[in-house]
């Protein structure tokens, strides 16, 4: 088990590396100069030159890219913003708990919600409170977040004024933005626990199960949810990583000082270190929770577990055909 | 959906793609979906005569209206008919996500089966990149591409296109992997048919159920990305009227004068909720082994 860990997270290196590289090449085509959007169109030829010279943009882009990298490995410096010239690293690193417990939450939101949802959707095929269910699970995909944020803005905040509009100072802030994308993110959790389960649901040591008198309750949560989680976890990882990303947008609409908001001011002053900066750690942190989620798989499957300990390699091939 | 199986017994075959077509004009939800749909796409069309005056017209004198009459869906910050901006906004939504899943299905479709006939290290190459797109978020992706590439509709659909590249690569490349073994192939190969008439003569017409379902959630994923990016000032810019771009516009105004908000909204969410019905019976009517 600790093997495979240390090679799933020497497998991170390089694709976090291609991350890097992809991120600098889409930079580096952009047109137009970087110095004449950020000091004006009467810079001289001289401020640009310093310019240039001052953020380094003056080497091939080999040296660029090679300086990038070991700044990021060995300091954990991103460089410095384009727009006021300060060190990215600390005004990343001042905003990203904000946004990281909202994704965190709203993930919290959607994985309980939409697996208790889709168990019991599951559980009663055909009846009404599947159909409701299913409703749910299709509008759910269907209402773009940033819209349906505005319309729970517009009821709890402005109409019944339960909640504050925006802002982030408390627990209290922290229903409405959580709320509506935790909302929105159980519909695609409830349809996958739905039909996970209902591929188990008629199985044979269901049928054995239940023959042998074992109880209802025990039968969902042992027999079926359990060989049903293999699915339900993978959802979890791309949810979560849906969530992180909603969760930027949402900033926006909620006014709550994270990345997300530093983002769109990088975009809006072409401070493109900035958002390199961000994409980069927003790839780290979805690959990190994925690499946990393939973990839980061990925990939650004694069959993935058996195939650790004869070679990590079957272990890949295992996953994607159960996944 | 379920669904009664009514057996009927003809003494003619029906192919696959009748058998499946025949189960989605059976699926009510899936119909439902369509018609809305066709609905909507014809309003679009019909726009130039509905609202004759354009999109862009402004009427300073009467801003703020709310929904009468006149303007069936009021007007907004500068006195322009929202039914109008609605209208002709539709056609670039709707443009969007379909170009955008054009380009995105084409380049991830003949990269996913190079992938999957070549195997070996070209697989290995293929995949490898774009395990680097995957691991960023495709939406965060979109904007990415969309900030340096600057504003304006292809663009737009360019940066939701390739963002969704790597997603039809795995589509296309898992059924692939399996088919390419049959012996249908080998006889073609055999008759020493080239790679490329292999490919798409043999190999792709046997792997399309599941990229067509990839594609019909495709397209409104695209609108709702393009919504998005044009609500973030990305994409589509003003006077364009994109439907995420009316919702930008108006939010600031979303106190005083809610419609402004609730109307393209509504237009995404009603678009959206039809084809995902559509593309749900499609996945049903192709695979009826899922069951969803």
């Amino acid at each position: 088990m600790g093997r495979y860990i240390l090679k799933r997270l020497l497998m991170m290196i390089p694709v976090l590396l291609s991350v890097v590289l992809l991120i600098f090449i889409l930079q580096f085509i952009t047109p137009g100069d970087p110095a004449k959007l950020q000091l004006g169109t009467d810079a001289t030829n001289e401020e640009i030159e310093n310019w240039h010279e001052k953020y380094g943009l003056n080497d091939p882009f080999a040296v660029q890219f090679t300086r990038y990298v070991w700044g990021i490995v060995s300091r954990g410096d991103f460089g410095n913003s384009w727009r006021n010239g300060q060190p990215i690293t600390q005004e990343i690193i001042s905003r990203w708990p904000t946004t990281f417990l909202l994704a965190i939450l709203t993930t919290l939101v959607s994985v309980i919600s939409g697996t208790l949802l889709g168990i019991y959707a599951a559980l009663h095929r055909g009846s009404l409170g599947d159909a409701i269910a299913r409703v749910i699970g299709i509008l759910g995909i269907s209402l773009p977040n940033f819209w349906f944020a505005l319309m729970m803005i517009l009821l709890f905040a402005v109409r019944l004024q339960w909640l504050p509009v925006s802002g982030f100072y408390g627990p209290l802030y922290w229903i409405l933005p959580a709320g509506t994308l935790g909302v929105l993110g159980a519909s695609s959790q409830m349809r996958i626990t739905r039909s996970a389960m209902l591929d188990n649901i008629n199985a044979d040591f269901v049928r054995t199960a239940r023959a042998k008198g074992q109880e209802e309750r025990v039968i969902t949560y042992h027999h079926i949810l359990r060989n049903a989680l293999i699915p339900i976890l993978t959802n979890v990882g791309s949810r979560f990583a849906q969530n992180l990303t909603g969760t930027m947008i949402l900033e926006q609409i909620f006014a709550i000082p994270g990345i997300g908001t530093l983002m769109v001011l990088a975009i809006n002053k072409r401070d493109y270190p900035q958002l390199r900066a961000s994409v980069i750690l927003v790839a780290a942190t979805v690959s990190v929770v994925n690499l946990l989620i393939d973990i839980a798989y061990a925990a939650a499957d004694p069959r993935v577990k058996a195939t650790f300990k004869s070679s990590s390699g079957n272990f890949l091939k295992f996953k994607k055909r159960a996944g | 959906m379920k669904q009664k199986e009514t057996v009927v017994y003809t003494t003619k075959k029906r192919s696959m793609m009748q058998e499946s077509m025949h189960r989605l004009v059976k699926n009510k939800t899936a119909m439902a979906g369509l018609i809305v749909l066709l609905i909507v796409i014809t309003l679009c069309a019909l726009a130039g005569f509905i609202c004759p005056e354009g999109y862009d017209k402004q009427d300073i004198m009467n801003k703020f209206i709310s929904p009468c009459a006149e303007y069936p869906l009021g007007t907004d910050n500068l006195g322009r008919s929202m039914l109008a901006r609605v209208l002709y906004g539709g056609r670039y939504s709707l443009f969007i996500g379909l170009a955008a899943t054009i380009v995105a299905a084409g380049i991830g479709i003949i990269m996913g089966s190079v992938a999957a006939f070549y195997g070996g290290l070209v697989d290995n190459l293929i995949m490898r990149f774009l395990d680097a797109f995957n691991a960023i978020p495709d939406l965060l992706l979109a904007i990415a591409i969309s900030s340096v590439m600057g504003g304006g509709v292809l663009n737009a659909i360019l940066a939701i296109g390739i963002s969704s590249v790597p997603a039809y690569a795995r589509t296309a490349r898992g059924p692939i992997l399996a088919v390419k073994e049959q012996e249908f192939v080998e006889a073609a190969r055999a008759l020493d048919a080239r790679d490329r008439r292999i490919i798409f003569r043999h190999i792709l017409p046997n792997v399309l159920s599941p990229i067509i379902v990839h594609v019909s959630t495709g397209i409104s994923g695209g609108i709702i990305t393009a919504a998005a990016l044009s609500f973030l000032g990305l994409g589509v810019q003003a006077p364009t009227p994109e439907w995420g771009a009316l919702l930008s516009a108006s939010r600031q105004y979303i106190r005083e004068y809610p419609y402004l908000v609730t109307v393209p909204g509504v237009c995404i969410a009603m678009v959206v909720l039809a084809m995902n019905l559509f593309g749900d019976g499609l996945r049903d009517a192709l695979d009826p082994k899922l069951k969803y």
